[in-house]
């Protein structure tokens, strides 16, 4: 190294002291947290146990993978697919008057204030509360899934709308004022075109969330692939884990690969 | 969507001066229509039907008005569980994070010359990303046994995955000048690395790190439920019970808390911008 990269790399602005605190609470708080963890040391059921599911994963259930009937893998990802669809469109919907609600440029700022407290109490309830609260209103089954993901879809989507309506150009507005537009023109031709693209890039990111999310609502009995994942966990029949596994990460990966696609060229317009 | 164009041919359009434009037919009426479809037959799968809604929808309310108002004398029970949820996301955050470094460079293809490792960390990132959070703490409760050990693990692969993700794809797209530069006076790769790329990297790898450190806060509460400690033990007992006045406590409880923790990390995370 040359006298006069060492010279440059001496002037680097010195945060030595800023890293060394940020590194000791860091470390203090680890160190606070790891007592409450309770390490327990592998034995060796647990070591059976994982050497079994990795077996029951890369042996699955080739028959339940494939069949067609209503109980197999296909009919089960189908069913999570339509669920995680429906709950989008509805969430996405019942988003956009929420975010207009939320965006201090558009209303006074004290119920923005207020709007955005709702959200985050509404964010914060578990998807498990709201499948309970909802198969009270529908009956256990795929319904009450669907309902679930639009409630738990409107946080963070309209989070996620408020930042473009900020964005919004106005002077696009303005000249469209000065043209002689109607009200109605103004926000066909000179809001919509604006939001359209970027809520709907928006919206097929969720769709990719709530296909993950989508096996929580198994647990309460919502409907989805989630109920045959654990009940086929709890009953220990790995290769039937395995195959809902391989097909739920197939899935997933499809539609990752697609839904970034379709992102890309709606960025791109 | 070049068939798009043959079936429907751009509409033409003759301006004055007799030259011909073409306009592209507009794609909207044909997407409409498959998202209708589609909203058909999920309606169908799913067994939606509004006349249930608008005839049930007060069922909702329900358990929510016996939430209110939530059960005081509830309180003292939370906060050991509440502090295991937080010591839980803490450590497989911090954990979580500081691996995906290793993994994160491992994976980027810039770095590591070598094409087949880095898409194999590639794909083993991917995989652990499609792997829902519930699953894997379930699966960990079956092989670490039950408790906050197995969330941990949960919430350790989960923030590995998505950091690790995160952070090849932006140092992928770094700008690799300055490191061939330092490169070509002589220095180590690492310690090109070191004043290269990190400086460049290090202010959005810490405001993701701490972005998912407040998402797995709100993750770790619903882990419990399949017995990998926290809140959710807490709230699955309850939700058994039926005691939903302490459910109620328990949810005014988690959403101060989580409100708090985003506060503090949206503050630190508009410093580091």
């Amino acid at each position: 190294m040359s006298e006069m990269i060492e010279n440059q790399f001496e002037n680097e602005p010195k945060k030595g002291f800023y890293w060394i605190s940020i590194a000791t609470i860091l470390l203090v708080a680890f160190i606070w947290s790891v007592s409450s963890i309770e390490v327990q040391s592998l034995n060796e059921s647990g070591l059976t146990i994982a050497s079994n599911i990795f077996r029951g994963l890369m042996n699955p259930d080739l028959e339940l993978l494939f069949g067609l009937t209503t109980g197999g893998v296909l009919y089960l990802l189908f069913e999570t697919i339509c669920i995680a669809f429906l709950g989008t469109i509805f969430g996405a919907i019942l988003a956009i008057p929420i975010a207009f609600l939320m965006a201090p440029s558009v209303v006074p700022a004290p119920i923005a204030y207020i709007v955005r407290l709702v959200v985050i109490v509404i964010r914060t309830v578990p998807a498990l509360v709201y499948g309970l609260m909802f198969i009270r209103v529908t009956g256990p089954g795929p319904f009450a899934g669907v309902l679930t993901m639009s409630i738990t879809s409107i946080g963070m989507v309209s989070k996620l709308y408020v930042d473009i309506i900020e964005d919004l150009d106005i002077s696009i507005l303005e000249s469209l004022t000065s043209m002689g537009c109607t009200t109605f023109e103004k926000i066909r031709f000179g809001i919509i075109p604006q939001l359209f693209s970027n809520f709907l890039s928006i919206t097929i990111y969720r769709f990719d969330m709530n296909l993950r999310d989508a096996t929580i609502l198994g647990l309460v009995g919502a409907g989805g692939i989630g109920a045959p994942l654990i009940f086929a966990m709890n009953s220990y029949r790995w290769n039937e884990v395995g195959s809902i596994l391989v097909g739920l990460i197939v899935l997933i990966l499809l539609v990752e690969f697609f839904s970034n696609k379709m992102r890309a060229r709606l960025v791109k317009g | 969507m070049m068939i798009y164009d043959k079936l429907f041919p751009p509409k033409k359009i003759i301006l004055a001066n007799n030259k011909v434009v073409e306009e592209k037919r507009s794609k909207t009426p044909f997407i409409f229509i498959l998202i209708i479809i589609g909203f058909v037959i999920s309606v169908n799968v799913t067994g939606f039907s509004f006349s249930i809604l608008l005839n049930r929808w007060q069922e909702f309310f329900v358990i929510l008005k016996e939430m209110i108002p939530p059960n005081i004398d509830y309180l003292p029970n939370i906060w050991k569980p509440l502090l295991d949820t937080i010591k839980m996301s803490l450590v497989g955050s911090l954990l979580g994070s500081l691996v995906a470094v290793i993994f994160a460079i491992l994976a980027s293809s810039n770095i590591i010359k070598s094409k087949f490792t880095a898409g194999i960390f590639k794909f083993i990132l991917s995989v652990l990303r499609t792997l829902p959070t519930l699953v894997t703490a379930l699966i960990a409760t079956f092989v670490f046994g039950l408790g906050t050990m197995a969330g941990t693990i949960a919430i350790f692969l989960f923030t590995l995955s998505y950091i690790g993700k995160l952070l090849y794809e932006q140092i992928e797209t770094i700008n690799m000048g300055s490191f061939e530069a330092l490169e070509s006076m002589g220095l180590t790769r690492l310690q090109s690395f070191r004043h290269a790329i990190v400086p460049e990297i290090l202010p959005t790898y810490l405001s993701t790190s701490l972005f998912c450190f407040e998402g797995n806060v709100r993750y770790a509460s619903i882990l419990g439920y399949v017995g990998a400690g926290g809140l959710g033990l807490l709230l699955n007992e309850r939700l058994g019970w039926r005691d939903y006045s302490s459910v109620g406590m328990i949810l005014v409880i988690l959403a101060i808390t989580v409100f708090i923790i985003e506060r503090i990390s949206e503050y630190f995370r508009k410093k580091l911008q």
